[in-house]
């Protein structure tokens, strides 16, 4: 027997026995996805950034906050990347090595990708299922929300907040929470909407099932599918609205670092003769983003419904 | 299409409320107020600048002077920093600017990225529509802050043919860089979307019927195809004009080109409330009103939307 899922962690748990249950059905999907060549080597690039963000400081002795006085007004000939220093990407401008910055930036900005997703498809699904299936004034009030939500400017809002409650990650990824499972809703509720009607969600409201149980267990599973997709393909903009402000320098604060900074820093020092510091995060994160549209497209070829 | 048009409104009226009063509670939640400095004030000084500013009234005074004489009379009161000015003298200062290279931009994205689009749906799977598409998703990966860098680093460093930032009144070498920068990632996708929902139509019934009647091509596409394949990029004009609007934080520090968002940025360093609360506010109005604009266009054009 199943479980009976009642929390929001449980979509995770839902999410498991779909697996299980339509096993035909993922299978397919992933002969469909496996066939897109685009797809399964940006998979495989990702795969390898992400180790690279998590296992990349192994291979270098130098440590991401270390100030190399040394340096100091000569990084322009002294820090160029090189493997006899161990700066395999160079050094920045305060010394510090250029590769752990971003081996640290690539991870924050994952980082800031997988919770900007989890926060969309847990919060995104629960609410744009539960307007979408009561439907009528319930619905109405709560996309009404929605809407009102989506037409602020959220990116100067947040940077009010951040201003306001000081700049840390922490708050950072609170203002990435907020507002990325808007879409999530809208596209969840219309699914649901199209579902709601079929025979099965009719008969278990028949045999008297709690709405409550009749989202989580029979409406979830069932948009899990393109919720997915689109979850993936909301990552490379949480990661650009990340870098995005921590360009600004309102962002990520020092010593750590995101993409977004070190892209802003290399482009500051541009002018000064000291062009990795601008080309080897700006190379991260343009592959980072690449690949994370090409596999969400390539989830989108596999698992849309419209397109069988 | 006044009641739509009234039902809009009432949606959009209470947003901006709503905008102005949280921006204002956020700001007086905040920890520490603006005259705070590493050297602190004699407190009777303090009383006296906090007098000046209206900051002793007690909270509700407060917010209503506020919201009334935003209402009233956009007025969005001193800035906290520049002791001179204004929020409204910053707003005029800045705003002209960013309104002239973000108008350039939007025409940019939306004429180049429709034409894009059309062009490769009408000639699919020719070289012209690999180019579109390949320029499509090569852009996409191009944000604003990933296109100025490489913009400033070919065109002003290597090059040496454009100015590498300023304003100068706007002459168009100092445009071109900031709308190219602006503009390309929404350009690529407003090409994009033009071409999948022209595909879409050019496959339909009454296209199929207008070649059939012996129209020419380009009668089909302009009387025809066209009013519904744009509805897809109407409804992408209202995310995209938000991106502008933020996008032209990143342009003014990047060229120096003295826009709102250049006040913005620093009024955050300087915890500068007033000047960041107006900015909010101005740029939350124009979107609203911008997307209200849209969604009676669309209203409009789509006959299938009834009100």
């Amino acid at each position: 027997m199943l479980p009976n899922p009642s929390t929001v962690e449980s979509v995770a748990a839902a999410m498991d026995m779909a697996e299980l249950r339509g096993r035909s059905l993922w299978a397919d999907a992933r002969t469909r996805f496996s066939r897109n060549k685009a797809a399964v080597v940006s998979l495989v690039l990702l795969i390898l950034i992400g180790a690279f963000a998590v296992f990349g400081s192994y291979l270098t002795t130098h440590e991401r906050d270390f100030i190399d006085f040394s340096l100091t007004g000569r990084y322009a000939y002294l820090g160029v990347p090189s493997f006899e220093t161990g700066h395999y990407f160079g050094t920045d401008a305060d010394g510090r090595d250029l590769y752990a910055r971003t081996v640290q930036g690539t991870g924050i900005s994952l980082m800031v990708g997988a919770v900007g997703a989890l926060v969309a498809v847990t919060v995104g699904t629960l609410y744009g299922a539960t307007a979408g299936y009561f439907g009528g004034r319930i619905d109405g009030a709560m996309m009404r929300i929605v809407d009102i939500l989506m037409s602020i400017p959220f990116m100067f809002v947040l940077i009010l907040m951040l201003v306001i409650f000081g700049r840390s990650i922490f708050m950072l990824f609170l203002g990435i929470g907020l507002i990325s499972w808007l879409d999530m809703a809208r596209i969840a509720r219309g699914q649901t909407m199209t579902i709601k009607n079929k025979e099965f969600v009719e008969a278990a409201h028949a045999i008297g099932v709690h709405p409550a149980k009749i989202i989580l267990r029979h409406i979830v599973p069932n948009l899990l599918g393109i919720v997915i997709v689109y979850a993936t393909l909301l990552i490379p903009n949480m990661i650009i609205f990340e870098s995005f402000i921590s360009y600004l320098g309102l962002g990520v604060q020092e010593p750590d670092t995101s993409l977004g900074a070190l892209i802003g820093e290399g482009a500051r020092n541009m002018g000064n003769g000291v062009l990795w510091q601008l080309f080897f995060p700006l190379f991260f994160f343009v592959m980072t983003i690449f690949a994370l549209f090409f596999v969400g497209d390539g989830l989108r070829d596999a698992l849309d419904p419209k397109d069988r | 299409m006044f009641i739509f048009v009234a039902r809009r409104l009432a949606v959009a009226i209470p947003t901006l409320l709503i905008l102005v009063v949280l921006s204002f509670v956020l700001m007086y939640a905040a920890p520490g107020g603006p005259f705070n400095s590493e050297r602190p004030l004699p407190p009777e000084v303090l009383r006296n600048i906090e007098a000046k500013y209206g900051l002793d009234q007690p909270f509700w005074k407060q917010i209503v002077n506020y919201v009334v004489g935003v209402v009233t009379q956009f007025d969005f009161g001193p800035s906290f920093q520049y002791k001179d000015r204004t929020v409204n003298d910053v707003i005029a200062q800045g705003f002209p600017v960013t309104l002239t290279y973000g108008f350039w931009s939007f025409v940019v994205a939306v004429t180049v990225g429709v034409s894009l689009g059309v062009a490769a749906a009408i000639k699919q799977n020719t070289w012209l529509d690999y180019l579109a598409v390949g320029i499509s998703i090569g852009a996409q990966v191009l944000p604003n802050f990933v296109m100025a860098p490489i913009l400033l680093l070919v065109f002003t460093l290597w090059l040496g043919w454009l100015p590498g930032g300023g304003w100068n009144g706007g002459q168009w070498e100092y445009l071109i860089m900031p709308v190219l920068a602006l503009s390309t990632s929404y350009m690529a996708s407003i090409a994009r979307i033009t071409r999948s929902s022209m595909l879409e139509v050019l496959n339909t019934n009454f296209i199929r019927t207008a070649q059939a009647k012996g129209l020419p091509m380009r009668r089909v596409i302009w009387h025809h195809a066209m009013k519904p394949a744009m509805l897809p990029v109407l409804s992408y004009l209202g995310p995209a004009f938000v991106g502008m609007i933020t996008g032209s934080v990143v342009i003014d520090v990047i060229f120096s080109t003295g826009g709102i968002g250049q006040f913005f940025v620093n009024s955050a360093f300087n915890r500068d409330y007033s000047v960041i609360m107006g900015i909010t506010i101005l740029v939350g109005t124009l979107t609203i009103l911008f997307n209200l604009a849209v969604d009676i266009l669309y209203a409009w054009i789509d006959p299938k939307i009834r009100y």
